[in-house]
């Protein structure tokens, strides 16, 4: 097996590593943005939190989370080799910085953008695992005659401080841009490159990158602006 | 015209190296840069300084010696040239121009601008050739029908003059807009497909070892490149790439 080894330690195959596994978190935003628009139902909760529930106990969920986790893992220390080699190819920089004429703006900046993304999945992991593992949930209810933790009330507390409303906000911002130039780019690095297709490619790229992130962000900001609750009130969770 | 130039002075591939002002008073703007460089080397040696050491040969755009970092852009402002192709008109009266050497681990510099770029011949030595019997019955290549979409493809991949620019515009230093046109006059003709796979996985091989980056794709390699090759070619070097791990034997 030493040839995918080979392949995948050279330059073309660490990007491919980051354009399978970018595509594999493009397509994991689509799953997570749907079950988070349950929020939203105005039912206080109950959609999400029975989605929820359903999630935690199916043993094909708790195995994609494995693999979700790995492509995370995969794409951030596949993205820092990536940045390390591409530092060393040029010891020495230009005095004046470079004025070359690039496809998008965004793409000089995947690096940075990918790092203010990984502090935001920090702080949203810890936000979700914390009353797993560290807090007692403020609220339970009841589902199938088990109890278990509200986690809606939870997200709707969350944002009623503005905050993290703004925090949620900009860092959706910054994965938009980053999922900018990630979708056509990942598309590009596959070989996948024809006058035929790459118009459709780029097209839905820009759409993905602007319609995904404003969706997620939409979330926070009407839970704020609407004062969307859940049946443990609003005060839960603070 | 009146230009002030910084100019990247290094005395050899082991000194430091800083940047040095001078003045030039009367640069005609119909000059070439080349030129406006002859003319600042002239006054230096009447002066008893050291001249400039630059690269250049044809003078004619096609040869690719010259490799000039002019104001922030490999062979300077103007698209789809090189710095001997670009003329003083270009600029104005009372600029101030900096001039820096390519800068890649795989380019190291010699002295002042010029740069050491033998890490493109090894890696077109790794397999940027076909190999043909020469036996005394030859077989003429156009005895071979090529369609003409493929056939204008590889004539403009095989426009590369690898003069380098791509490595020195590109934030990664990364050298695979040169690859993939290499690999591409090939991979597209009949007679370079023999050889393709180990052609693309030597090449890439040898373009890691010289410590070239990788791609982001940004295209400021296309950009900057003075004979337009697209980025199309290096989703083609991927193409190819992936092709040939995947089905290969050798490697």
């Amino acid at each position: 097996m030493s040839w995918i080894k080979n392949t995948f330690s050279s330059s073309i195959g660490k990007k491919l590593l980051m354009s399978i596994t970018g595509i594999f978190l493009i397509v994991f935003l689509v799953v997570h943005l749907t079950g988070n628009l349950l929020l939203l139902k105005g039912d206080e909760g109950v959609a999400f939190n029975a989605y929820a529930h359903f999630m935690k106990h199916n043993p094909l969920i708790a195995a994609s989370e494995v693999i979700l986790f790995a492509g995370f893992l995969l794409h951030m220390i596949d993205g820092i080799m990536l940045w390390v080699s591409n530092r060393k190819a040029r010891p020495q920089k230009y005095a004046v910085p470079n004025k070359s004429k690039t496809r998008n703006w965004v793409s000089k900046l995947m690096g940075p953008f990918g790092m203010v993304i990984l502090v935001f999945l920090i702080l949203h992991l810890y936000q979700f695992f914390r009353f797993k593992f560290f807090v007692e949930p403020p609220s339970h209810i009841e589902i199938d005659g088990e109890k278990v933790a509200d986690l809606a009330s939870i997200v709707y507390a969350q944002f009623k401080d503005l905050t993290w409303v703004l925090f949620y906000v900009v860092s959706m911002g910054v994965v938009g841009f980053h999922l900018y130039h990630g979708f056509a780019s990942a598309f590009q690095t596959l070989g996948l490159s024809h006058s035929k297709y790459n118009k459709l490619i780029n097209g839905v790229g820009i759409a993905y990158s602007v319609i995904v992130p404003l969706a997620f962000a939409l979330i926070p900001i009407l839970i704020k602006v609407m004062c969307i609750c859940g049946p443990g009130g609003c005060t839960a969770g603070h | 015209m009146k230009l002030t130039l910084k100019v990247w002075r290094q005395k050899d591939s082991k000194a430091k190296g800083q940047i040095e002002s001078y003045q030039l008073d009367d640069v005609s703007s119909h000059m070439s840069f080349l030129e406006m460089m002859d003319v600042l080397n002239e006054k230096l040696i009447s002066e008893g300084k050291e001249p400039v050491a630059f690269d250049h040969d044809c003078r004619e755009g096609i040869c690719g010696m010259c490799s000039m970092y002019i104001n922030g852009q490999p062979h300077g402002p103007d698209s789809g040239t090189t710095t001997c192709q670009l003329h003083m008109r270009s600029f104005k009266d009372g600029d101030t121009i900096y001039i820096e050497p390519w800068r890649s681990a795989a380019f190291p510099v010699v002295k002042d601008l010029v740069v050491d770029r033998s890490s493109f011949e090894r890696i077109q030595q790794a397999g940027g050739f076909i190999s043909v019997n020469t036996s005394g019955n030859t077989q003429d290549a156009n005895a071979i029908p090529v369609p003409k979409a493929d056939a204008d493809k590889a004539f403009d991949a095989a426009t590369c003059i690898g003069c380098g620019a791509c490595v020195a515009a590109c934030k990664n230093a990364s050298a695979m807009l040169f690859v993939s046109a290499k690999v591409s006059q090939f991979a597209l003709l009949p007679q370079g497909k023999i050889e393709a796979k180990d052609r693309v996985q030597n090449m890439v091989a040898q373009m890691d070892k010289e410590g070239f980056g990788a791609c982001t794709n940004t295209g400021a390699c296309e950009a900057e490149c003075p004979k337009g090759i697209s980025l199309e070619n290096i989703a083609r070097l991927n193409r190819e790439y992936i092709a040939a791990s995947l089905t290969s034997d050798e490697h």
